[in-house]
């Protein structure tokens, strides 16, 4: 039996008595693509981090090559060949392309001092290697985020490497990119490399890898050869629930009816515009509805939720709630006349991490708790009271620091913040992302549940399914602009793709508009 | 494993204790210090006369507190007192408290100044009040044409000199700023925005928080502690000096806040720690000298503290 | 590699393209607005400010700040900032005047390795404690500045460099014209350009400041980039210290007052962004000449006062700050 790779040996992580792994083990072998899937929060990015050298296994080990290892950080990993490709591009976006490429290991000549022309040159060649056609003396930030993606690939790959981590890495592709990758995976493959393939897109396990390993809870589920499974199943692995309860009420825990509104909307956005993130992006939200933005990472569905909230300004087009339109929006505006939102990113975004629960559940509130400037303490009492229990946020008081909760609860800290205020329209970026399986489950539920009382929610999710479950109707986005609506029937996982795929294929078919040309060099 | 569990439990608390109260156990000790060993300290005259040189910093300082709190900075405080010096003496012939209210509203306009700036311009805080700390010292030159000059004015002295119940009037307006500070920090809808736009800016905007009126607020209010500050300073002098008045005070301002345990980063403010740490430096001068050591031996000292408190602090963040 | 689908990666959105720009404004802005100043200065003071002596003068005057804007350009792109450097230069000026007395060689060689032990411990504290470089920085100018008087006793003693001396020899000499600093800070000039662009711990400066969690998965010593810019700095400010002492010939503890952030302008209007990630020594050459050049305009005037004269500074700064802002903001989108 060969020695595999990467042999974890029962390791165990805990952070702040938040146990995120326990007793985990997992085989990779060369020449092999094994897939790690789990819900947010059963611990596929420790694991990641583990192996790669960020983190310290609390206990048990991590075998290289049959050899016990201890990174001290990324960079001692890196160089012992293993190589990782991470979900946001962790890139510097202000240097150039061919700098990203080649950033510590830059070609110098014979005095020691870096060889641009034949870095450009070298960064030219890898990139047609991968089928991208660029200005490598570009900053890489000006760039897509599907190319950029494409760029961290290559350079993860360019490095001598005998195991590759992806992690997610298909979440900005669009369907054409994803095929390069399938080649990129299939040349790694023949070049007997070790790759860990993390997703939670389970098509691409069925399409690229041959074992998978599921995570649940911290815990390994479940682990195995791809043909031996199903997608049922390991859906049902990861969510810890019943087969046949999974077939019949899909995944999430959103109610199977979809509704459909009538009458005027609630919220109207005419033909929101913002040079290059949307053009022309017109949503609707009826009371008592749930619509669905869907799409790739940078389609556009955080810019459009923002623009929507007044959150980010727009070159045109207006938004107007029960018919009257605002002209000067803005994210105090928007909660004025009935609109709220949570955002995608909660840590940069949401929470503010050093007050307490009961500060942050009132922030957005504290207009009303005021009297002469100064808040009533029993107000506020009553009304974060009100809605802990309501949400079921479990906290030891609500003096808490709000850094001190789990993912989920930090999340129902929000989503109290924006329904005390009781709104008339909820947009909901990313509820679930980095949320354990039970609060998820339980923030389904709640949006049904506001949906039901009357409530208008957009949602966004990376996750297909939870759009597709929850979203009485479903915007397409791709490229800023909504390109399909997906009405009752038609809104499934396949068409929400295929709408992708064909916006894909039209776009490709335009001739290309050339740019500007380039920048003057910034070495010269 | 429980066992190291267990030691690093008892290093976080001692830990915790130290970034929180860590300023007055300096203080403590160093006020035992001198008790012990510094002759005629203990005595009521010279209890009197450390706070009383203390409270112009101790006032700035408590503005400069609510600005870092916002993740900010003021380095024009200096500036501003010799702004207010410089306007008393023109303005005193009509009157003390006109004289002063002019001084105090200088005070709001440089606030409003580089409030404006980091608000609407979106400058970054050291960088604008870098340009108001240098154009305001020249300002307050070209106003009292670089000179000093004497001010006789029996309510100004007594402002600067006098006691009431024993206590000094200069005393009595520290505690009075910190106590309207700690008030509005702790229950006021204004202190809740400052720690909110601080601590998190973005999400205190998604939360429909005023930013940009607050951030204006904050510096408006250093520019007036500031303004209050020269006043004091000038009333204690008897005399306007807008070049040494404020000179290099707002090092002096941050050195007592962020020894006193705000940190940099925003989001928390302690008043009475900023005070205290405020007091804490002023001792260290004072028993520098006192002990008949070399001047500059309180600055490396002053240098040390401010290393250890941050770094005490730090693992506060990282926890 | 098997045949694949090409992708042109063409402008991020197909539909909406973004405006490339072959031409940086926010760099460009600085040498513009000099020559436009020099141009100006020229016409309305002709020969008393167009002359080889004045301008002689300008560059003595800016080879000191240039020193240090130097290590200061290299701190701000890697993220970070340095106030200690205003002191370190007092600090190297005294410590030159007080090793003068074993001649030359130890009068350069205590001051400079004094400064490089300040910052090699900046930079621990920094990169390694992860102490905010403000607060350091802060902390080692008070150190420093309590440091030269200590070794000043108080201002009491005033070193005297001998004129006899090599160090004082070197230090005012002239070639060509020029003072021996202003040679010394175009050598470092060139160095730094060198090094900022042409090596690999340049472009690990850019990165570092850019977006350090990324530079740290790419591999890169982010640690000893943020100390080592550090050190840079302090060594630098040294260097003009010990050129200060040299063409004064004494060391004195209560010069620099206020550098640092004459240098945080200087690289600031130069096109450097304070945030990290981007700047350029040509960027600070440009600041540097651009305040000396203002600096000496004013007093051209005479009946202006040197009070004005910071008045004009301040709000100079502050709109050249503002203006910055507006185009790279611009150019961001």
């Amino acid at each position: 039996m060969t020695t595999p790779a990467i042999d974890v040996r029962s390791v165990s992580k805990q952070f702040a008595g938040v146990r995120a792994l326990d007793g985990v083990s997992l085989e990779l072998n060369s020449g092999e693509v094994h897939a790690l899937v789990g819900e947010n929060g059963a611990g596929k990015s420790t694991l990641i981090k583990l192996i790669t050298g960020v983190y310290r296994p609390d206990a048990g080990e991590v075998r290289y090559l049959g050899e016990p290892v201890a990174f001290a950080r990324p960079r001692d990993a890196q160089a012992a060949g293993i190589s990782t490709i991470y979900q946001e591009v962790n890139l510097v976006p202000l240097r150039s392309v061919a700098s990203n490429l080649f950033l510590g290991r830059e070609p110098t000549n014979r005095l020691g001092l870096i060889d641009y022309r034949s870095m450009h040159r070298a960064a030219r060649e890898t990139l047609s290697r991968y089928g991208i056609s660029v200005d490598v003396r570009r900053p890489l930030g000006e760039l897509g985020l599907g190319v950029q993606q494409m760029i961290a690939v290559a350079r993860a790959l360019s490095t001598e490497a005998r195991v590759v981590i992806m992690d997610e890495p298909t979440s900005s592709l669009e369907p054409r990119e994803v095929d390069l990758l399938a080649g990129v995976v299939d040349t790694l493959r023949r070049e007997r490399v070790a790759v860990l393939y993390v997703t939670h897109k389970l098509d691409e396990v069925f399409r690229f890898c041959e074992r998978v390993t599921v995570l649940r809870d911290g815990r390994r589920a479940h682990t195995g050869p791809v043909a031996g499974t199903t997608r049922l199943r390991l859906v049902a692995t990861m969510l810890g629930r019943d087969i046949d309860d999974v077939r019949e009420h899909g995944a999430t825990t959103f109610t199977d009816e979809h509704r459909s509104v009538a009458g005027e909307p609630t919220l109207r956005a005419v033909g929101l515009s913002r040079r290059p993130y949307l053009d022309d992006v017109t949503v609707d939200v009826h009371a008592g509805e749930v619509v669905g933005l869907a799409g790739l990472l940078g389609s556009g569905r955080t810019e459009t939720a923002k623009a929507m909230f007044g959150a980010d300004p727009v070159d045109s087009g207006s938004v107007s709630v029960d018919g009257r339109t605002r002209r000067r929006w803005s994210p105090a505006a928007a909660i004025r006349n009935g609109v709220g939102m949570i955002p995608e990113d909660r840590k940069a975004e949401g929470v503010i991490a050093e007050l307490s629960v009961r500060d942050n559940i009132v922030l957005a509130a504290l207009p009303r708790l005021t009297t002469a400037g100064f808040l009533s303490d029993r107000r506020q009492a009553d009304l974060v009271d009100t809605f802990v229990k309501r949400l079921r946020i479990k906290v030891a008081s609500t003096d808490q620091k709000v850094r001190e909760l789990s993912g989920g609860n930090q999340q129902k800290v929000l989503l109290a913040r924006m329904l005390c205020l009781h709104p008339k329209v909820l947009i909901l970026d990313e509820p679930t992302r980095g949320v354990d399986v039970g609060a998820k489950a339980e923030i389904q539920s709640l949006i049904d549940e506001l949906a039901e009382q009357g409530l208008g929610v957009v949602l966004i999710s990376s996750e297909l399914e939870e759009v597709v479950e929850g979203a009485d109707r479903v915007l397409v986005l791709r490229d800023g602009a909504v390109v399909a609506t997906l009405r009752g029937d038609d809104v499934s996982e396949e068409r929400v793709m295929r709408a992708i795929a064909v916006a894909s294929d039209e776009a490709a078919a335009e001739p290309s508009t050339t740019d500007a040309p380039a920048p003057e060099d910034p070495h010269a | 494993m429980l066992d190291t569990l267990r030691r690093r439990r008892n290093r976080a608390d001692v830990l915790r204790f130290l970034q929180v109260g860590g300023v007055y156990v300096a203080t403590a000790l160093i006020l035992a210090f001198n008790l012990l060993f510094t002759p005629n300290f203990a005595t009521l005259a010279n209890l009197r006369l450390q706070l009383v040189q203390v409270a112009p910093v101790a006032i700035v300082a408590i503005g400069m507190a609510l600005v870092i709190a916002t993740e900010g900075i003021d380095l024009s405080v200096g500036s501003t007192m010799a702004i207010s010096a410089a306007l008393l003496p023109l303005y005193i012939g009509y009157g003390v408290w006109p004289a002063i209210a002019v001084a105090l509203l200088a005070g709001v306009a440089v606030g409003a100044v580089n409030g404006s700036l980091v608000a609407f311009a979106g400058m970054q805080p050291i960088i604008a009040t870098l340009g108001v700390l240098v154009a305001g010292r020249g300002l307050a030159l070209v106003f009292a044409n670089g000179r000093l000059t004497e001010l006789f004015d029996p309510t100004l002295d007594s402002l600067g000199n006098d006691s009431v119940l024993g206590v000094p009037i200069s005393v009595l307006l520290v505690l009075a700023v910190a106590v309207i500070a700690g008030v509005v920090v702790r229950r006021a809808a204004f202190g809740r925005q400052l720690l909110a736009v601080g601590g998190n800016r973005a999400a205190a905007s998604l939360a429909g928080l005023p930013v940009k009126r607050t951030l204006v607020a904050v510096y408006v209010v250093s520019g007036v502690l500031a303004a209050a500050a020269g006043v004091l300073s000038t009333a204690r002098q008897g005399a306007s000096d807008p070049s040494f008045v404020g000179l290099l005070i707002e090092l002096s301002a941050i050195t007592a806040v962020v020894v006193g345990g705000t940190p940099l980063s925003g989001g928390r403010v302690r008043i009475l720690g900023t005070l205290t740490g405020a007091l804490l430096m002023q001792l260290i001068t004072a028993t520098v000298i006192q002990q008949n050591l070399p001047d500059s031996t309180a600055r490396m000292i002053q240098a040390a503290i401010i290393v250890a408190a941050v770094y005490v602090q730090r693992g506060r963040s990282r926890a | 590699m098997t045949t694949t689908p090409e992708v042109i990666a063409a402008p991020a959105r197909r539909r909406l393209t973004i405006r490339g720009r072959r031409w940086r404004p926010d760099r460009a802005g600085a040498p513009i607005v000099l020559a436009l100043v020099v141009i100006g200065g020229s016409l309305v003071f002709g020969d008393s400010f167009a002359s080889a002596q004045n301008f002689g003068n300008i560059a003595l005057d800016s080879s000191y700040l240039l020193l240090i804007a130097i290590g200061m350009t290299f701190v701000i792109i890697s993220g970070g900032i340095d106030l200690s450097v205003g002191s370190l230069l007092a600090l190297a000026g005294v410590l030159t005047a007080y090793g003068a007395r074993w001649g030359s060689v130890a009068a350069i060689v205590l001051p400079l390795l004094v400064c490089a032990a300040f910052g090699l411990v900046n930079g621990l504290l920094i990169a390694r404690a992860r102490i905010a470089p403000f607060i350091v920085t802060l902390a080692a100018l008070l150190f420093a500045r309590g440091l030269a008087f200590a070794v000043a006793d108080e201002g009491n003693t005033v070193y005297i460099i001998p004129a006899d001396l090599t160090l004082t020899r070197l230090g005012q000499a002239r070639w060509l014209g020029l003072h021996a600093p202003v040679w010394l800070a175009l050598l470092a000039f060139g160095v730094g350009v060198l090094v900022l662009n042409r090596t690999r711990f340049g472009q690990a400066v850019f990165a570092v400041g850019d977006n350090q969690e990324a530079a740290e998965l790419m591999g890169l010593p982010v640690a000893r980039v943020r100390l080592l810019v550090y050190v840079a700095s302090a060594v630098l400010a040294g260097i003009a210290g010990v050129l200060v002492a040299a063409q004064t010939q004494s060391g004195l503890p209560t010069i620099g007052e206020g550098r640092e952030l004459e240098a945080i302008a200087a690289v600031v209007i130069g096109g450097t962004l304070l945030s990290g990630g981007a700047g350029s020594l040509s960027g600070t050459l440009a600041g540097v000449l651009l305040l000396k050049v203002i600096q000496n305009l004013i007093n051209q005037v005479g009946t202006l006062t040197a009070y004005y004269q910071q008045v004009v500074s301040g709000i100079f700064l502050i709109v050249v700050v503002l203006i910055q802002s507006r185009l790279a903001r611009r150019r961001l989108r």
